[in-house]
């Protein structure tokens, strides 16, 4: 693993392609399309976006024999009719069309053996784009378990092209499929029967008279257009013919389908042909039973399956917050260790400070969020793989409709409960574009667990320890629960209002393969796990790590040689008059004082107070607010910023007693206390509803491929978090 | 044979059925063909989901699902329901 891992890091000859063949890898959703991709190309893979689309490209390099080869993972997909520019991604990654990209030289289908009158309907299109194609004919142990058995040299003559039983999970069949492709490079394009000629021969005219006429990309892109009425094809032939172009296409339309739709004599057509070579080559003998082939029975049982799906989820939770716990800690002992370490060997000043302060509680601060988001990754990686996944989201769709989205929204909303990025990161099992933004921008306001130590610090500082109903119910409990419940309002708010307005659209369909439940692949799991934790760890790391490191700096500088005399001064009186015990104390509590007069005239500090007058509404005073503005790139760092202000020292937590008396006596110049009852609650709300987290914009960026959304999200919640906590205030004075 | 006529979200979980016809036209009905629902298709009604909505399927083989509103554009009739 470590060497592959080198290779990839190794600066790629001129581009990742190079002069390297390109093979396309596509096929239908649940057909082991991921197993198959990674298993011929390990750990030697790439994510990035295209351009203006949501959907990740991924790229990985395999070897056939001693050839280098770069893979093109598409989107899972039924057909090539794109309803989105999301779906127009796979059209245009085979063409070669708007993404700039030369066209593949190979297509490679994964076919489910076991499903293989379905699957042969995307391959129908796909032989027609006349390139040289490969089918691996995956799940070849579930087809011959399920007593089917296929004929593939009589498949491969009747769809010209190769055909190579495969078991991906094994990677039985690997050496053939390999060879197969590698003869498929050799080959040039085929000639093959289309299913809609009349079609192809109009495209052709029509494309003739476009601008860029000539690229079969262009021709194709035309005979989707006329197919798919309301597609996406059409969307953009009509952008580029307008309406003379838009009149033809009617014409073919009512020549070549009548009264029907050409998508339905597309589809009757197509499948004429398979059931042709469905007789040809499928025979079925008796299954052999699996004992998850009735799993179904029990899962999606109305009453019973709820039940499982709760203790499902509960595992999960259990998982995410006691397991990661014990490391989690070790982290963080581990990190002020190192600290700690650093300051005492190095002078005291500002290169000590920016190691400890600045970089070393940077780097923690993402690392010891990393194992909750492996163990989250994990799971929902496993329950995708498993199948559990499409159970979970038939069984939550009801309930989710109710908020403008559909039951695979559900998996996403629930993870953000641990953090919001691994929560947007499984929003890309949802198919519909509106509901995924919808769900990006609805998750961030689930309680996340670095909202948890800002909300016990608070509570256990503001809200009374008071016991109702004989002591079950307690007062500090219900506000946490009552925080929780916040969240998860606005973000149904969240949805909802934005399904109503800005993404607004027929209702999405929900029309989801219950694929059969399957034991999941433990390399192809690592290989995905390690790529996610990856990815949360280059975006999101290098951003909070850069924000810790400026926000540090912002709290260190200016330093004046002013405040640096009067501390010596004192310090020298104390230890003239002081015994040695006492001594001890009373220069900690100078050096405390003094790091608060620091911060006080540092530029954070200069900050809170200049911004402190937008925020007097709201109760704060100019500490509260240096604080939140410290805490905007991660909301945790607050209890740190307030140790610091308060002076109690920098490495505090939220369960420190000395922090919560410090903020409870806190008062203003004229005698009054800062901290009143509604601006704490006030205080709360705006956390439970504030942005205050650089990973989850960089994770919105990247997934939304653009600025706009995270933008938003941030003006939104921040807006909802200034409005909550000056009502809160208000009300409370 | 006898048969009735019915849309697909009337079938009881176990029932069976053979597609006669799809209304409407558009994305949602292009995407129901590709996936193998046309008329002629055989289509067994699994299980409905609490509240009936969703519904589960089963064509050519493999399990579907699908909402109640798309279910109700799917005729279908039965040999067996009289
Ligand atoms: N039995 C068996 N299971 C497989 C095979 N290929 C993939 N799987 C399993 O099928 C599930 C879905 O695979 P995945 O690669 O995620 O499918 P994708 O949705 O097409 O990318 C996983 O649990 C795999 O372990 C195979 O050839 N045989």
């Amino acid at each position: 693993m470590p060497s592959e891992a080198a290779a990839e890091a190794r600066p790629p000859p001129q581009s990742f392609h190079g002069s390297r063949a390109t093979i396309a890898v596509i096929g239908n959703p649940n057909t082991g399309k991921s197993t198959l991709f990674n298993s011929l190309t390990g750990l030697r893979q790439k994510t990035a976006n295209y351009p203006g689309v949501t959907v990740e490209r991924h790229t990985g390099i395999a070897m056939l024999g001693d050839q280098e080869v770069v893979l093109i993972d598409l989107p899972g997909a039924y057909s090539l009719a794109a309803q989105s520019p999301d779906e127009m991604v796979a059209i245009d990654v085979l063409m070669g069309g708007e993404v700039e990209l030369e066209p593949p030289d190979t297509i490679l289908i994964v076919v489910d053996a076991a499903n293989l009158r379905r699957n042969l309907f995307l391959v129908s299109q796909i032989l027609e784009l006349g390139k040289p194609v490969v089918v691996a004919l995956n799940m070849a142990d579930l087809a011959d378990r399920k007593g089917i058995r296929i004929d593939c040299e009589e498949l491969a003559m009747l769809l010209d092209s190769a055909v190579v039983p495969f078991v991906a999970t094994v990677g039985r069949g690997i050496d053939e499929l390999k060879q197969a492709l590698a003869d498929a490079l050799e080959q040039g394009p085929a000639n093959r029967p289309l299913v809609m000629p009349e079609v192809r021969r109009a495209a052709k005219t029509i494309a003739r008279g476009l601008p860029n006429a000539g690229r079969t990309a262009l021709e194709y892109q035309t005979e989707r257009a006329i197919i798919d009425d309301g597609g996406e094809a059409e969307k953009r032939l009509a952008n580029l013919g307008g309406d003379e172009v838009a009149g033809k296409i009617l014409e073919i339309r009512s020549s070549v389908g009548g009264d029907e739709s050409l998508a339905a004599v597309e589809a009757k057509r197509r499948y004429i042909g398979i059931d042709y070579i469905m007789k040809r080559v499928e025979t079925r003998g008796k299954p052999v039973q699996s004992i998850f082939a009735q799993a179904d029975r029990v899962t999606n049982h109305p009453l019973i399956g709820a039940i499982l799906f709760v203790l499902v989820m509960g595992t999960v939770f259990q998982a995410v917050f006691s397991w990661a716990t014990p490391i989690m800690d070790f982290i963080d002992a581990g990190t002020s260790w190192l600290g700690g370490s650093v300051r005492v060997l190095l002078p005291a000043g500002a290169l000590s400070s920016l190691l400890v302060d600045g970089i070393i509680a940077g780097v923690g601060s993402v690392i010891v969020f990393l194992p909750q988001i492996l163990i989250l990754f994990a799971f929902i990686i496993f329950l995708e793989d498993s199948g559990y996944m499409a159970r979970a989201a038939f069984l939550m769709d009801r309930l989710m409709r109710q908020c403008g989205l559909s039951g695979q929204s559900f998996i996403p909303m629930l993870s953000s409960f641990a953090c919001a990025v691994p929560g947007i990161m499984a929003t890309r099992i949802i198919p519909n574009r509106r509901d995924r933004i919808a769900t990006i921008l609805a998750a961030p306001f689930m309680t996340c667990s670095a909202r948890l130590p800002v909300y016990a610090l608070l509570i256990s500082a503001f809200i009374p320890q008071q016991h109702f109903f004989f002591g079950i119910i307690n007062l500090q409990g219900l506000v946490l629960f009552g925080l929780y419940m916040l969240g998860i309002f606005a973000g149904i708010f969240t949805a909802l209002l934005l399904k109503r307005s800005a993404l607004k659209g027929p209702t999405p369909t929900f029309l989801i393969e219950l694929p059969p439940y399957r034991l999941p692949n433990l390399k192809s799991m690592l290989i995905r796990l390690f790529d996610r934790g990856k990815i949360f760890l280059v975006r999101a790391g290098t951003i909070i790590f850069t924000v810790a490191v400026v926000v540090w700096a912002l709290a260190y500088f200016p330093r004046t040689a002013a405040i640096a005399d009067q501390f010596d001064v004192e310090r020298a009186a104390a230890a003239t008059i002081l015994n040695e015990e006492a001594l001890t104390a009373r220069l900690t509590e100078i050096n405390n004082a003094e790091t608060s007069a620091y911060l006080e005239q540092s530029y954070l500090g200069r900050m809170g107070k200049t911004v402190q007058p937008l925020f007097a509404p709201l109760g704060w005073d100019w500490k509260v607010s240096a604080a939140v503005i410290a805490s905007f790139p991660a909301r945790e760092v607050v209890v740190a910023v307030l140790g610091t202000i308060y002076s109690v020292g920098s490495d505090v937590d939220e369960t420190d007693a000395r922090l919560a008396n410090r903020l409870r006596s806190a008062t203003w110049p004229s005698g009054q206390p800062v901290f009143t009852l509604g601006m704490a609650v006030g205080l709360l709300i705006f956390y439970a509803f504030c942005l205050q987290c650089a990973a989850t914009i960089a994770i919105m960026r990247r997934e939304t491929n653009g600025w706009t959304w995270p933008i938003f999200a941030w003006a939104y919640m921040t807006t909802l978090g200034y409005l909550g906590a000056l009502l809160a205030n208000q009300l409370g004075s | 044979m006898q048969s009735r006529s019915m849309t697909l979200d009337d079938l009881k979980p176990g029932q069976k059925g053979t597609i006669s016809s799809i209304s409407g036209v558009g994305p949602l009905v292009q995407r129901l063909m590709a996936l193998g629902l046309l008329e002629g298709s055989e289509i067994a009604m699994l299980r409905k989901a609490l509240g009936g909505d969703p519904v589960e399927v089963e064509v050519m083989g493999y399990a579907l699902s699908l909402r109640r509103d798309e279910a109700r554009r799917i005729e279908v009739v039965t040999g067996d329901a009289v």
